[in-house]
């Protein structure tokens, strides 16, 4: 036990020391938290609007001035020509295009019936997706009020049925996007500096020799490797609270679950990290192997952890490769936890697998160490 | 198998691939001796130490470091050793003081006992200044020499030191070579690699590698009488020169 002390001891000293290393570990986190949950929205706004009236009468006026309206759209111009509107979006000048068809008032009043044609930039086809439904709404909205106006002509009695829907958000009534990043911004954070840092760890006291020394003592297996992974879980937690203050503070976070929890859960997910650092230590001769390594793992962790695309929509092979990403999880569980103030029992499928996931990767790591080559 | 030796190597062999590094070779130390070790580089010195001091496998052979079999038993051959390499083995980013507290600490020394060591050590190396300074603005001599001492600090039966003072001045090596002798006359046997055939002189006995195998083994006086020369060098070019 107290030659795990002084390995500690050692560690730490080491981390303090270095001049350089310490703004990295508290400064670049924070201000990568306080930057990315401002940046990192999905909302999408200031939409590029133009559009082609071919009609120029009161009811495409009207229809133009509903996009106007709307806090979506910019509308842009009134292009000439068709080939003139394709040409700027060519160019990215404009994201949609409305073209209104001649003889579009006529035909409504007539035929009760008209085509419109929207032509929108799908090179980001999320975005599309969300524009396209932006569009269709202000369309529908546009069609209500002329068949009101229309009706006045006619039989009332023709008027359908509509259903109007009102969403209820829960646990994020206001639909703010901060509330639902921050938490895993967090995460990623907090797996990162951990990652990084263990696993540069070992194999630079590989490069200067001195692990050599170390392989030449009487000192075991696990308590070198517990002595090198501690400070490591120390530095994550002190993270992890430095983040959550300012979640609360700067952008007003609610923290609706158990604080207890929600540490208890990042020890056992930050040995997972820690293991997986360890591991990719042993299998490196250099750190900058071991951080290229570490950034192969981290960019699939990242993308596939459901923090930004949703993994219901992934196909079926990449769900099944996001059950041994551990992000997903701590990223699960932060939301619930923070957001929906989900207990021990609502969080147990992923502690137990974070667990099994820790036990699995310190395992293989404390095996993967040698001392006797 | 005599008590009195401290390592006892029998058809020791490592191969990497292809290559053999170190090729069936037997010797053994006896206890209190001043061992050298030497070899040209690439002979396979490193490798047949790495093996001693438990860390690295033997492919065949065996050999037993005070009295304990370095595969079977590496763990109690490493708390009865001490060991200091060629690439410096102190932390740079820690004071002496830290490098003694920890590796002392490591060795499972206690409290008190590190406190007195930690002292003692930096009385007999007249580092008083130095002691809080970090060991990467030390001067290399001093380095080697605190090493030296860390690798002492448990008070090991017998010390491998692989090319203990290279790169070092002469009159560092000098104090070097008898901060050894000090540490031989208390009954400890020292295992040395060098490359300085003036410090060969100084061992009681030296064995010579040429690749792989241990080619010559002697007292400095003998070996010289039975090649026919006044110095350790010319035996040593001798011996290299007849490979090639």
């Amino acid at each position: 036990m107290n030659i795990i002390r002084y390995i500690i001891q050692k560690e730490f000293r080491q981390i303090f020391r270095n001049k350089a290393m310490l703004p990295i570990i508290f400064m670049m986190p924070l201000i990568q938290l306080i930057i990315l949950s401002n940046a990192a929205t999905f909302e999408i706004k200031n939409i590029k609007f133009g559009y082609i009236d071919n009609d120029k009468t009161p009811y495409s006026r009207e229809l133009v001035e509903k996009f106007n309206a709307s806090t979506y759209f910019n509308v842009l111009s009134d292009y000439p020509s068709a080939k003139m509107a394709k040409s700027a979006m060519l160019n990215g000048d404009v994201d949609v295009i409305l073209e209104i068809p001649q003889y579009f008032d006529r035909n409504l009043v007539r035929e009760k019936k008209t085509d419109l044609s929207v032509t929108i930039n799908a090179i980001d086809g999320a975005a599309a997706g969300v524009e396209n439904v932006y569009v269709t709404q202000i369309i529908q909205q546009f069609n209500k009020n002329v068949q009101v106006d229309l009706m006045l002509y006619d039989t009332v009695n023709d008027r359908p049925q509509t259903i109007e829907t009102i969403p209820l958000f829960w646990y994020n009534e206001t639909l703010n996007y901060k509330t639902f990043m921050v938490p895993g911004i967090l995460v990623l954070l907090v797996t990162m500096i951990t990652l990084f840092l263990s696993g540069m760890n070992v194999v630079r006291e590989k490069e200067i020799g001195t692990l050599e020394q170390i392989n030449v003592t009487p000192i075991k297996k696990f308590q070198f490797i517990i002595g090198k992974l501690f400070p490591f879980l120390v530095l994550g937690l002190v993270l992890l609270t430095v983040g959550l203050i300012i979640a609360k503070l700067l952008f007003n976070v609610p923290i609706i679950g158990s604080i207890f929890l929600m540490y208890g859960y990042t020890v056992v997910y930050i040995l997972v990290i820690l293991g997986i650092g360890l591991f990719i230590s042993n299998y490196t001769d250099t750190q900058q192997q071991a951080m290229f390594i570490a950034w192969f793992f981290m960019v699939i962790f990242i993308l596939m952890s459901g923090l930004f695309t949703p993994i219901e929509s992934m196909p079926q092979w990449a769900q099944l490769l996001t059950e041994f990403n551990p992000i997903k999880y701590f990223v699960q569980v932060m939301r619930m936890v923070m957001l929906k103030g989900a207990g021990f029992t609502d969080i147990l499928p992923q502690l137990a697998k974070t667990l099994l996931y820790a036990v699995a990767m310190n395992g293989l790591a404390v095996m993967s160490y040698k001392k006797f080559t | 198998m005599k008590a009195a030796n401290a390592i006892q190597v029998k058809n020791l062999t490592k191969t990497f691939g292809e290559f053999t590094a170190v090729n069936n070779i037997s010797f053994h130390v006896g206890k209190g001796e001043v061992f050298g070790f030497l070899g040209a580089n690439g002979a396979g010195k490193t490798t047949a130490m790495k093996m001693l001091i438990g860390i690295l496998k033997p492919t065949s052979g065996k050999a037993q470091v005070a009295n304990y079999d370095i595969t079977s038993h590496a763990n109690d051959v490493k708390k009865n050793i001490g060991y200091m390499s060629q690439r410096f083995s102190l932390y740079n980013d820690l004071t002496i003081k830290e490098n003694i507290t920890f590796f002392g600490g490591i060795y499972g020394l206690k409290k008190a006992t590190i406190k007195t060591k930690t002292q003692a050590l930096i009385n007999d190396l007249g580092l008083h200044d130095e002691a809080n300074k970090l060991v990467g603005s030390l001067p290399l001599g001093w380095k080697q020499k605190v090493a030296f001492s860390v690798s002492l600090l448990h008070d090991p039966q017998i010390i491998f030191l692989d090319e203990p003072t290279g790169g070092v001045d002469p009159i560092t090596r000098r104090q070097f070579w008898e901060m050894i002798y000090r540490e031989a006359h208390k009954g400890k046997t020292i295992f040395v690699t060098t490359h300085y055939m003036d410090e060969a002189e100084y061992c009681d006995r030296v064995s010579i590698m040429v690749e792989g195998k241990i080619e010559a083994l002697d007292s400095p006086k003998n070996l010289k009488t039975q090649y026919k020369v006044d110095s350790m060098n010319q035996v040593f070019l001798k011996l290299a020169r007849n490979i090639e």
